[in-house]
């Protein structure tokens, strides 16, 4: 779809130039003066050189989302830019572009408005150029596929730059947006991925494959416990490894252990293997520290007397108690999810370089981050940098190989920066599998009571959600002891009950908990949208009719009438408001295109969920076989509803990777502590689900006028449930422990 | 110095009998394209070809590398454009990429045995490679895509 500038077409453009002063500049670049070299840049995210090959920041970290492949299109969209004739280049953290912290599935949202205002600065002014050139009103120049036209004749870009690069640079607010009719890229289907060609062959660059000029590598030795610390080691057999080079003891950890080291022993050496058998080699006693007193296994009581008596009321409507003394019947229901691991293909990776001294000194970085600004105050903190000087620490993004939240947090970009200003060397920290999943900022595990009541006619008329966790908060506050907030699938629910009470339980923390793709909802709504299956199979009622039943009325939902303070993902609630209706709309889009509802075969059935999370609309249906202790899955349908649609294709592959994580966590995540240390260490025993194992995933996508929301994480959450649900209506069997590692996957 | 041909080059490596093959290829011969996942040959991410045959280079030692030839993503094709690498443009299969050169590497392995591959083949040669993004349905799909356009062009060569 997109058009290469037909040879007739190029020809015409150049012939019409031949008689401008532009000529030069066209066809002898190589003579032009290189200290003169035009640089058109209206705008921090888009720029054009002489030749008319406009340059896009992508200023937003790439970890298979699509990021760099879809805000540029907007970019490039709204300029009229040749596709073929446009370069993206990846930002260094500067907070010039604004925030740039790829997560929270915000990229679009936060982006959308201010990328299409970028491009058409730069569409403006070329066409304030041409109509100089011509004499004519701007209004009366076209603007097209890299051309300006006014009549019979056409100017390249390349014959307007100079030219335009003079002009003022329009407010935003006089700006002239496309319409979505004008559109040629945003929103069409099989945009290519930018990096696909540099990936199929190998050299697209991830923050493993960095190399420079001397560059040693690192692995680390980190304490097995959070704030353990080395008592006493002896190197001498780790030096003796061929191409081990030094031994560095790294900083103890002291709470809070924020985006900090954790400390421990540094082999540095030639390559990564001497530096792996080197640490192989270390002798060390470890002074585990106090959190050696936690096991997974035995805080399970804490837990559980923790979530029966919650301190903290974040969500009241009517009288949950009264409703429930007075209903038909009272359901109550207990579910877990165990810990997980984010488990990242790429385990994190930073190389760094350390040059001059004093206030001279600078700071290079290049590392798989997802949040370039953060990295660099962590670097400026870990090195004592002068705040002044924070702009010599300068940091390159690279690909990452996935993120889902690890690479948000930057410690391992500190521990390079670290040991490279130690050694005076430049040093690649490289994390193997097993630092990875033992040394992780894991997704807490969590604890989930439901009640819910019924009347006569079965109508709910009380939800009770009580959830307990180690929370975020803790990693960067130990004295908090709940996650402090409701918003992510649980205070959220968008259900039409009179009674309703969210609460949640507190208890210490003993490890780093960090957020992992789709945060809390994942616990949360596998729990919320399981017991309204279970609600619904208590009432005799049909899952689906049930379920649209309980959110009612078209409405907009109003959490401050319940005295939530709901935060809506940081957006206004008149800019994104939660719509029930949209939610409806989803289940019901969902449903028609998996055929729910049509009579299965012995053993088998289907599920359904659905949840706004992220500000996006999704609904999933799951339809697996059963036999025995063997669950196959047989199909996936996600509905999604995420506003106005720049990338389909991209927001299809999140929707297949969420399900595909979905399967992973509900049959094989589970990170356990053992007297403080993790128990797993590599895909053996923190699984991952396989080819085999993974039917088609069937995407549909709502056309939608609303403003544009994020995809990355909001199809995670109802994957479970949905699945769970389409095994209870396969055998009657009802799982409320994730995972359910009873069950095999086939 | 260990001897040994990479991509048809006979390439000579200052390196131990012991280091596994994937190290040899990133940090020595400056081939990044394999990549580390495990370190346990279980996830498929460094797989490459030893005489012809799928391999894991995380857990294969250079004493078994030693005279073999090995072919890495860099070097499954003059120009990118290995059948396997066109289905995989064409279905848009990457998502971060990571585990992909592993992925493609498998499948091209698996099409120069069996060019016309079952769901159950391609489930079988490639359930040993993760991709935590999932991308699976998408794989298999591309493989048959892949599958197709070989067998069409060895057709019109014939």
């Amino acid at each position: 779809m997109i058009k290469k500038l037909s040879r007739r077409k190029f020809l015409q453009g150049t012939g019409l130039a031949s008689g401008t002063l532009m000529l030069g500049v066209q066809f002898s670049p190589a003579l032009a003066n290189p200290a003169s070299k035009l640089e058109f840049k209206p705008d921090v995210f888009v720029s054009m050189d002489e030749t008319g090959q406009v340059t896009i920041i992508s200023h937003r970290s790439e970890m298979g989302q699509g990021i760099r492949s879809t805000l540029p299109l907007l970019v490039a969209d709204e300029l009229e830019a040749d596709w073929n004739r446009v370069t993206v280049k990846q930002a260094l953290g500067d907070a010039k572009y604004g925030s740039q912290n790829t997560d929270g599935s915000r990229s679009v949202r936060k982006n959308y408005q201010k990328l299409k205002e970028a491009g058409a600065i730069m569409r403006t002014m070329l066409q304030q150029a041409a109509a100089q050139v011509w004499s004519v009103d701007p209004a009366q120049v076209q603007i097209e596929n890299h051309q300006a036209t006014y009549q019979d004749q056409n100017l390249d870009f390349k014959d307007l730059v100079k030219i335009a690069s003079k002009l003022e640079v329009p407010a935003r607010d006089s700006l002239r947006l496309k319409t979505e009719a004008e559109q040629k890229y945003v929103g069409k289907p099989n945009m290519a991925n930018i990096d696909g060609q540099a990936i199929v062959t190998g050299t697209a660059e991830f923050g493993y494959d960095v190399d420079i000029e001397g560059m040693k590598v690192a692995v680390i030795a980190r304490p097995p416990v959070v704030f353990g610390k080395v008592k006493s080691y002896d190197a001498v057999e780790a030096l003796k490894v061929p191409g081990v080079l030094k031994v560095i003891e790294l900083p103890t950890l002291k709470p809070p252990a924020g985006f900090n080291m954790l400390g421990g022993l540094a082999v540095i050496a030639e390559h990564t293997w001497a530096a792996i058998q080197g640490r192989e080699k270390l002798k060390i006693e470890w002074d585990h520290g106090s959190n050696a007193s936690y096991s997974t296994a035995d805080h399970e009581a804490v837990f559980i007397k923790a979530l029966e008596d919650p301190k903290e009321v974040v969500r009241a409507r009517g009288d949950v108690a009264a409703a429930n003394q007075a209903a038909a019947k009272t359901l109550t229901a207990e579910y877990h999810v165990a810990g997980l691991a984010h488990a990242t293909m790429e385990p994190p990776a930073a190389t760094a370089r350390v040059t001059g001294s004093g206030a001279d000194k600078m700071v290079e970085v290049w590392a798989c981050t997802q949040t370039p600004q953060a990295s660099q105050g962590n670097v400026v903190g870990t090195l004592s940098i002068p705040q002044e000087n924070a702009a010599n620490v300068k940091i390159n993004v690279t690909l990452l190989g996935g993120g889902f939240g690890r690479k948000s947090k930057p410690d391992f970009v500190a521990e390079a920066a670290y040991l490279a200003n130690e050694t005076n060397l430049p040093i690649k920290v490289l994390w193997t599998r097993e630092d990875e999943i033992k040394h992780g900022y894991y997704h807490s595990p969590s604890y989930q009571k439901l009640t819910g009541s019924l009347d006569e006619n079965n109508q709910v008329t009380s939800w009770y959600h009580a959830m307990v966790n180690h929370p975020i908060s803790s990693t960067f506050n130990p004295a908090a002891k709940t996650a402090g907030s409701t918003d992510l699938g649980q205070g959220d629910m968008m259900f039409d009950v009179p009674n309703i009470k969210i609460a949640l339980g507190e208890t210490d923390t003993f490890m780093r908990i960090g957020w992992v793709r789709s945060v809390t909802n994942i616990n949360n709504v596998f729990a919320a949208a399981s017991f309204v299956d279970e609600l619904a199979h208590a009432a005799g009622q049909e899952p689906k009719a049930f379920l649209l039943n309980m959110i009612g009325d078209d409405r907009v939902e109003d959490f401050a009438a319940d005295g939530f303070k709901y935060g809506n993902y940081g957006e206004s609630a008149e800019q994104y408001p939660a719509e029930t209706s949209r939610l409806k709309n989803v289940i019901e889009l969902a449903a028609e295109k998996s055929g729910w509802g049509e009579k299965l075969p012995e053993g088998s059935g289907m599920g359904i969920a659905a949840w706004r999370s992220f500000l996006t609309y999704i609904a999933v249906v799951v339809k697996v076989t059963t036999d025995g202790n063997q669950v196959k899955i047989e199909d996936v349908h996600m509905a999604v509803d995420a506003g106005k649609i720049l990338n389909p294709d991209r927001v299809k592959s999140q929707m297949e990777g969420s399900a595909i994580f979905g399967a992973s966590l509900a049959f094989y995540g589970e990170i356990t502590a053992k007297e403080g240390i993790i128990e797993q260490g590599n895909f053996d025993d923190y699984q991952m689900s396989r080819i085999n194992q993974i039917p088609d995933i069937h995407t549909h996508i709502v056309t939608s006028d609303a403003l544009p929301t994020g995809v990355g994480e909001p199809g995670l959450p109802p994957f479970a449930p949905a699945l769970c649900n389409a095994i209870f209506a396969a055998n009657g069997k009802r799982h409320r422990r994730l995972p359910m590692k009873d069950l095999r996957l086939v | 110095m260990i001897k040994l041909t990479i991509n048809g080059k006979l390439t000579e490596l200052n390196v131990s009998e012991e280091m596994p093959l994937l190290w040899a290829l990133r940090d020595v011969a400056k081939l990044t394209g394999s990549k580390y996942g495990c370190g346990k040959g279980i996830c498929g991410a460094c797989t490459v070809h030893i005489d012809g045959q799928a391999m894991r280079s995380c857990i294969t030692p250079m004493s078994y590398a030693m005279d073999k030839n090995i072919t890495t993503i860099e070097g499954l094709s003059e120009k990118g454009d290995h059948p396997v690498q066109q289905a995989w443009l064409d279905h848009h299969v990457a998502q971060c990429g990571y585990c992909q050169t592993g992925q493609i590497m498998s499948a091209s392995a698996l099409l120069a045995r069996n060019n016309n591959p079952s769901d159950e083949d391609i489930d079988n040669a490639m359930a040993g490679n993760i991709c935590r993004c999932g991308t699976y349905p998408r794989i298999r799909a591309a493989i048959k895509d892949a599958a197709k356009a070989s067998n069409k062009a060895s057709g019109e060569s014939a």
